[in-house]
């Protein structure tokens, strides 16, 4: 018997911690007395997105978006909504102009937004693989199996434009061209998902969410470059997401979508978790693969690029778990649409963790090229208490600043970097006139002295001046000197590190100097200051 | 879930049994909207077996357009339980008496042949007010 009324209750790690699961409980229970099991389906799904209003109830077909969801909630909200059909006021969620009741396309949290990687979070329930598979899931490898050679999915990527979520923004198909083109009698897929940055949760939610996409995913991969197994590399942090996915996997090999000969193609792919300990520089692609080899996550010099010489010194791919969640839909409506998405350099959606001072924090997936004030104000809904914007943080302790002046940038990849900051793996921490910018330097490189690896001098060595210098500024210690030396050793440090943590660990001290060179100066006690200048 | 190993048809039967549990959720190019008053009275009369008889016949003719939303009583208690129909371009009529029996005509005649089910209608708005054009449901399409 179909049901006639679904409720869907977040179940990401967000609202999990306030209590998501008891109110999960509750409402089958009450669902249960009030017979209505056959009508009514109570879902776990993953992140909605919209964090700071949880625990998030959803309601459907009628749309009711019930937010801040106790479990003392449930029994009213079964009796009232579920039984008999009226929709419980006092927790819909409300915003001037809005009463999200049958129109949770206009809150504005969710208006500027467009879901491509997130197309299933908080739709399906991720622990069944029959939900993944109504939704056109495990489609794309049926059309890559049975219907396109590897140089098919080569040239689909390249038409779509994708390029890498995890920072760099390698384009995805030549990635693949490569692994593809090396002669090899072993190859391997590597989903990185390591996702260190602080304040970003982006990855964790697809995990959460829509682990059968990975799985779907990297079978695909395996498939175009000739890989039977594949690795996924997830912090021990993130231990919903690793049941999900272990869930998952054991779905698809029970299905036959993973395995021996799936679904009769010849075809065989296995995938194994490998934990981290969460460490930021092992999810830098050479420290990573040594991690799964048992070995101590050090960087180490490229080339040979991981595409060529990776896992155990074989030709590997490695992607991040955004790319990977793109790459399915990819196949389903052709390169070409996913092309008419974004800007000119950087094609498709991106999905950022909005945090710090702003009114609705939460994950979010937007177009490529959407300004960033639309960010704060719409989607965000702006500063709370009515204080004044001053930066957003993007890119996490790699990336950098981005003051008022450049609210209006159309963000992308290239846009992100002229700034002197970069799109990182899209974690934006937003600030107000009350944060000090020497501070919100120094928290970052903090962050990035205790995660260096120790292996190259600039960033060992490098890091921690900076660092000092940094915390003898701000406590009034500091000279002009101090100031341009902060310069000369970023400069180095971004010059000559082995790998990208010490080439971008300088960024956030670099560009708060560049757009608040100001609060540096005030810091400078005056008899200093002026001596120096 | 007693499935092994499927076969590539086997993943496709699968998918088109499912896809329909799951296509009823999204609330996206729905045109269609059928209101089941579901007040106490409306229960009491066997509401809940004709929303239930409404879904599974939705189902097996893969109505995917079609929203089936639940309300309070529709103002006629005299003839509950009762449904609202909404279909573009047609007038918006509401039911009464609409047994297990009724909802399916409703479905094969009103929803699918685009007729009213003539015997089984106990309001229908002017025509005026139905030109109003405030609901963007009727505007639809
Ligand atoms: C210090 C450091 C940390 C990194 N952390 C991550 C991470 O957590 N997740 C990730 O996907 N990529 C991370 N990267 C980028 C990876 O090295 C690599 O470029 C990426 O996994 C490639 O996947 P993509 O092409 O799909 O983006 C990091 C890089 C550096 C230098």
């Amino acid at each position: 018997m179909p049901y006639a009324s679904f409720c869907l209750v977040c179940r990401g790690t967000a609202c999990e911690s306030s209590k998501a699961d008891t109110l999960y409980d509750e409402i089958k229970q009450h669902v249960a007395a009030n017979g209505l099991n056959d009508q009514v389906q109570v879902l776990r799904t993953g992140c909605f997105g919209f964090c700071e209003q949880g625990p998030i109830v959803k309601v459907l077909p009628d749309e009711a978006f019930y937010v801040q969801v106790v479990p003392e909630d449930a029994e009213e909200l079964v009796h009232e909504h579920l039984l008999k059909g009226r929709p419980v006021e006092r927790l819909i969620y409300r915003e001037p102009g809005v009463h999200a009741l049958g129109n949770i396309d206009q809150i504005s949290f969710y208006q500027k937004q467009f879901r491509v990687a997130l197309r299933n979070c908080g739709f399906i329930d991720p622990e069944n693989i029959e939900e993944y598979i109504a939704r056109e899931g495990y489609v794309a490898l049926e059309r890559v199996l049975f219907e396109m050679s590897a140089d098919d999915v080569i040239k689909e990527l390249e038409i779509s434009g994708l390029r890498g979520r995890g920072g760099g923004g390698f384009p995805t198909w030549k990635k693949w061209k490569f692994t593809k083109d090396a002669q090899s009698d072993q190859k391997y897929i590597v989903l990185n998902a390591d996702e260190g940055d602080p304040g970003a949760y982006m990855d964790r939610s697809m995990l959460e969410g829509d682990p059968h996409s990975m799985i779907e995913s990297m079978a695909i991969a395996g498939y175009t470059v000739g890989a039977d197994t594949g690795y996924v590399y997830v912090r021990a942090e993130y231990p919903l997401a690793i049941k999900r996915l272990r869930t998952a996997i054991a779905q698809a090999e029970e299905y036959g979508l993973l395995g021996d000969n799936i679904l009769g193609s010849g075809f065989s792919f296995r995938i194994e978790i490998r934990l981290g300990a969460g460490a930021f520089v092992c999810g830098e692609e050479t420290a990573l693969l040594l991690s799964i080899q048992g070995e101590r996550g050090m960087p180490v010099q490229r080339p040979p690029y991981p595409a060529v010489k990776g896992l155990w010194g074989k030709p590997t791919v490695i992607n991040n778990v955004e790319t990977m969640a793109n790459i399915p839909v990819i196949i389903m409506r052709g390169g070409a649409w996913f092309a008419k998405i974004g800007t000119e350099t950087s094609k498709g959606t991106k999905v950022f963790a909005l945090t710090g001072n702003v009114r609705n924090s939460g994950l979010i997936e937007v177009p490529m090229g959407i300004k960033l004030r639309e960010i704060v104000y719409n989607i965000g809904g702006g500063i709370p208490g009515d204080k004044k914007f001053k930066a957003v943080q993007s890119g996490g302790p790699s990336g950098g600043m981005i003051s008022y002046e450049n609210l209006d940038t159309e963000i992308d990849y290239e846009t992100l970097t002229a700034l002197g900051s970069m799109m990182g793996s899209g974690g934006l921490i937003v600030m107000d006139e009350d944060n000090s910018m020497v501070d919100v330097a120094r928290f970052y490189l903090d962050f990035t002295v205790d995660e260096s690896c120790g292996k190259c001098v600039p960033c060992r060595v490098g890091g921690r001046q900076i660092l000092h210098l940094l915390e003898k500024i701000s406590k009034g210690e500091g000279t002009m000197e101090d100031i341009q030396r902060i310069e000369e050793i970023g400069k180095t440090m971004k010059e000559t590190s082995l790998c990208g943590l010490g080439k971008t660990a300088p960024n956030p001290a670099l560009s708060a100097l560049r757009y608040f060179r100001d609060e540096f100066h005030e810091k400078i006690p005056a008899e200093v200051r002026e001596d120096a200048v | 879930m007693a499935q092994k190993k499927m076969t590539l048809e086997e993943l496709r039967k699968l998918r088109e049994e499912k896809r329909h549990s799951v296509q009823v959720r999204d609330t996206e190019g729905k045109t269609i909207q059928v209101t089941v008053g579901m007040g106490t009275s409306g229960i009491a009369a066997g509401a809940k077996e004709t929303l239930q008889t409404l879904v599974a016949e939705l189902a097996k003719h893969e109505l995917t357009n079609v929203r089936v939303r639940q309300s309070g009583g529709l103002g006629l208690e005299h003839a509950e339980p009762t449904i609202e129909v909404r279909v573009p371009k047609m007038p918006a009529v509401i039911y009464g008496r609409v047994t297990p029996d009724v909802v399916r005509r409703i479905v094969n005649h009103h929803i699918i042949g685009r007729e009213l089910v003539d015997e089984h209608i106990y309001d229908r708005p002017a025509a005026d007010i139905l030109d109003a054009g405030d609901h963007p449901i009727v505007n639809g399409e």
